[in-house]
């Protein structure tokens, strides 16, 4: 029944449709619904996926190498040097005291040394999967504890390349077989698997910065989008395979081929290419972790394994949350820390098939050990349920740091959508009057450099109305719509005023078309974007061809006002009145506009400002007899 | 020698068409000792900067106030220049020292002739009458006020006039109160400055 490719495809993608969104609404997020929605149709419940899950998880593990591509593509190498204390101290201290404790655990339980050492460095791991994108979903990634636990993944994902070639040495063979320890499976002598691991290394780094470029540059030009996406995830096949090839983990060299692409121009371009395909592949492997959870095993034993379970969790939860302390993280990033890492991941899958494979232990451990590290994942999403519930709004930390924050969050005035050069002149007149607006913005760049600066800021579109409501729409005053694409800037228009009909809009236009749509949509207050600047300049010029300042200032206010009368008319006129009749109009405030500057020359100023113009006065006393007979010099009625 | 530093706080809407304060402007523009502030230049959105003008004060010894008679006052960015720059605390009250014995007066050109400012003219008050309000802030500030110098019928000075008379009496009047040979009891008891400009000035330096 389930043979055919087609239908399997189906089978996946439905339960991610159904189950996805029935988990976000009651607020568990995507990956236990995806869990939820493997166990749903695995061999244990609807029986529609069986045996076949094992292949498709394989695939599906594709996504983490992808996410990690992801991960590596906002990591700045900078970035990355600032975090190579947390990475090397806090990741080596949590990877090595797992391994001690985990190892001691498993002697205790009467597992002989070497078998025992083997579960240690399983257990050790924890879920990248898992943990970055619920992170990222609830936005904490950039946070004390997120940074924290990345650091700590990211230390993981290195170290399983040591310990993939230490398991040959703790098996069966390894021990019959001296002359087999130093080789790997692979068959390689230890001398060139290193010098292949410099090799490929270096290879994928000298091929990020010099091979790639021109690559994607031919392909932008030839201006087909499939192959600008094709080309992208040949890249991160190919490291993968590169990888492969040379007994490395694909996750790391991606993340590496990511980290030098990092300062890269086709960086955005890159990310929105891969990032449908890291999404569906994560999903399906989370769904297929999900059906191969042994329930036969776990219903045999349900004592056993729950206790593993727990055990695991909690000894890991303890290590992890002592390291936290000595670290010195906050008491808010401790727990999110601690309890976010105490699962196992992903790795452990290939980590235990690997270990069966070298003989280091056989079925008998592996299958309590798939069933552990299976529940222990699924259990995840559900601690960190507990935790945004219950655990964070208790664990808050000390006063100093956190007001600010909610503050900022709860009350902000003013939401900016879109913070370029044109939103950040808003936002910095604002924030120097003391009003701290709520900024959404695309860019993540942008958004991590304001995260840094302690700025209140949505990753996002913000014509999703969803996000919206996290900005705070519903109790801002202003809505400052600031985003420079138009079709964007339209779009939001519309959702803000459908959804907030009491927000007030400030738009930016990036043209006369542009400004006529908004005020279609009913957009009260418009500005044309470089309008301003422009008139700066311009009464600088009127002043550099030697205007009074106070003159030119006038003038162009006036022009000004004009300018945006007869704008305004047309905006009254356009898509309204056959294109004759729009562009006669247009024509006459354009003639008109002019007529004016010609009126306002320094010869004849004055004609405006009847009140500082003496002619009058001066004609008036001229036509009396000069001296007594005057009534008064000043005007009579100044005319403004 | 230059004892007193003058500072003209200049103020005209549109220069370009003026006939009398352009040219005695330019009669004591660079006048040793003299800076000639043109607020209306300097501030063409009559947005002051409260502390440069302050400090201009501090600098300055003599405070000129020239201007064109627009309705028995000065142009708009003069009471601006009033309002914010003689701070409470600064200019005057409690701690407001910061101007005490600092000589003013005004400078202004009007378009009435002068037999209108007498009390049987059309104006009904005298010059002196009509700056009461500047001799009174003066007073507040701890400043001594001297009575102002006048270009009357100011309408009727012809295009091509150099004001010949007005701009040399006032080069002078700067130049005397600079180098403190102007009798400042007489100047401050005067109706005006303009008639009697050469009788103020003494030879040698005032007690
Ligand atoms: C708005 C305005 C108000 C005026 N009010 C008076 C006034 O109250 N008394 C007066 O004598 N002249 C008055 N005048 C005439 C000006 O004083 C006269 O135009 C000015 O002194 C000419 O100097 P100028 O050539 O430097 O511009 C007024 C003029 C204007 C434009």
């Amino acid at each position: 029944m389930t043979d055919s490719v087609l239908v399997q495809a189906f089978i996946y993608l439905a339960a991610a449709v159904i189950g996805v969104p029935i988990a976000k609404k009651l607020g568990l997020g995507s990956v236990l619904g995806y869990l939820l929605a493997g166990v749903a149709i695995g061999p244990w419940a609807l029986g529609l996926v069986g045996t076949e899950g094992h292949h498709v998880m394989h695939f599906a593990e594709f996504g983490v190498v992808m996410m990690l591509f992801l991960v590596g593509l906002e990591l700045r190498p900078s970035l990355l040097w600032e975090l190579r204390r947390p990475i090397l101290g806090l990741g080596g201290a949590q990877v090595a005291l797992t391994i001690a404790v985990a190892t001691g655990g498993a002697l205790v339980l009467g597992v002989a040394w070497k078998p025992a050492l083997a579960v240690g460095m399983i257990l050790a791991m924890s879920s990248t999967a898992i943990v970055l994108s619920t992170l990222a979903e609830k936005g904490l990634l950039k946070s004390q504890g997120g940074q924290s636990s990345f650091s700590v993944l990211l230390f993981q994902d290195i170290a399983v390349i040591p310990i993939l070639a230490i398991f040959p040495l703790l098996g069966v063979a390894a021990a019959a077989d001296p002359a087999a320890a130093a080789t790997d499976d692979a068959g390689r002598p230890a001398w060139l698997q290193a010098l292949i691991l410099i090799g490929s290394v270096t290879g994928v780094v000298a091929g990020g910065i010099f091979l790639v470029r021109p690559l994607f540059r031919l392909m932008a030009e030839i201006k087909v989008r499939e192959s600008f996406t094709a080309a992208a995830l040949l890249l991160v096949v190919g490291i993968a395979l590169l990888m492969q090839q040379a007994g490395l983990s694909p996750a790391l060299g991606t993340f590496l081929a990511g980290v030098v692409l990092a300062e890269s121009e086709y960086r955005h371009e890159l990310e929105s290419d891969i990032e449908p395909f890291k999404g569906l592949l994560l999903g399906l492997f989370f769904i297929s972790v999900g059906a191969q959870i042994d329930f036969g095993l776990i219903g045999d034993e349900p004592l056993t394994i729950t206790g593993l379970v727990v055990g695991v969790m909690a000894l890991k939860f303890a290590v992890l949350y002592g390291l936290a302390r000595w670290f010195r993280l906050g008491r808010t990033a401790r727990w999110l820390f601690a309890l976010g890492l105490c699962q196992v991941g992903e790795f452990a899958f290939v980590l235990i098939s690997f270990g069966v494979q070298s003989r280091v232990f056989g079925a008998e451990l592996a299958g309590p050990l798939v069933a552990t590290v299976a529940m222990s994942m699924i259990l995840t999403p559900v601690v960190f349920v507990a935790l945004e519930r219950w655990i964070l709004p208790w664990a808050t930390d000390d006063a100093a740091d956190r007001p600010a924050d909610e503050i900022a969050h709860a009350d902000a005035p003013v939401v900016i959508a879109g913070y370029g050069r044109f939103g950040q002149i808003i936002g910095r007149k604002l924030i120097a009057n003391g009003i701290r607006p709520t900024v959404l913005d695309l860019d993540p760049e942008m958004i991590d450099v304001l995260g840094r600066l302690g700025m209140k800021t949505y990753y996002g579109d913000a014509s999703r109305p969803a996000l919206l409501h996290a900005a705070g729409c519903a109790h801002a005053k202003l809505f400052i719509l600031a985003v420079d694409e138009v079709n964007a800037s339209l779009e939001i228009a519309e959702t803000v005023q459908k959804h907030f009909p009491k927000l007030t809009i400030y738009a930016r236009a990036r043209d006369r078309i542009h400004y006529f749509r908004l005020r279609r949509l009913g957009v009260q207050h418009v500005w044309r974007e470089t309008f301003g600047s422009s008139y700066e300049v311009g009464i600088e010029a009127l002043r550099g061809l030697g205007y009074r300042a106070h003159t030119a200032h006038r003038l162009a206010r006036r022009w000004r006002d004009h300018d945006e009368r007869a704008l305004e008319e047309l905006a009254q006129m356009w898509g309204r009145t056959e294109g004759d009749v729009y562009f006669a109009a247009a024509r006459r405030a354009l003639e008109e506009s002019e007529r004016l500057m010609r009126e306002e020359d320094p010869r004849t100023y004055g004609d405006r400002d009847g009140a500082w113009n003496n002619e009058s006065l001066r004609a008036d006393l001229a036509s009396r007899a000069a001296g007594t007979s005057e009534a008064r010099t000043a005007p009579d009625t100044p005319t403004t | 020698m230059a004892v007193r530093r003058i500072l003209i706080l200049f103020a005209h809407p549109v220069l370009e068409r003026s006939r009398v304060n352009v040219r005695l402007a330019d009669a004591v523009r660079g006048l040793d000792g003299v800076t000639l502030h043109d607020l209306y230049e300097t501030y063409p959105a009559m947005h002051l900067d409260v502390k440069r003008e302050q400090a201009l004060l501090l600098a300055h010894d003599v405070i000129v106030f020239q201007h064109p008679f627009y309705w028995y006052s000065a142009p708009a960015i003069m009471k601006e220049w009033q309002d914010l720059v003689l701070e409470h605390g600064w200019a005057y009250g409690a701690g407001g020292h910061h101007l005490d014995g600092k000589i003013t007066f005004n400078v202004i050109s009007t378009g009435g002739p002068e037999h209108a400012y007498r009390h049987d003219g059309y104006n009904r008050y005298t010059m002196r009458e009509l700056l009461t309000p500047w001799d009174q802030t003066a007073h507040l500030c701890r400043m001594r006020f001297l009575a102002p110098f006048v270009v009357h019928a100011a309408l009727r000075v012809t295009k091509d006039d150099p004001l010949a008379g007005p701009c040399e009496a006032y080069r002078r009047l700067l130049e005397a109160l600079r180098d403190d040979r102007l009798d400042l009891d007489r100047a401050a008891a005067a109706e005006r400055l303009d008639p009697i400009v050469d009788e103020l000035i003494t030879t040698r330096a005032s007690a």
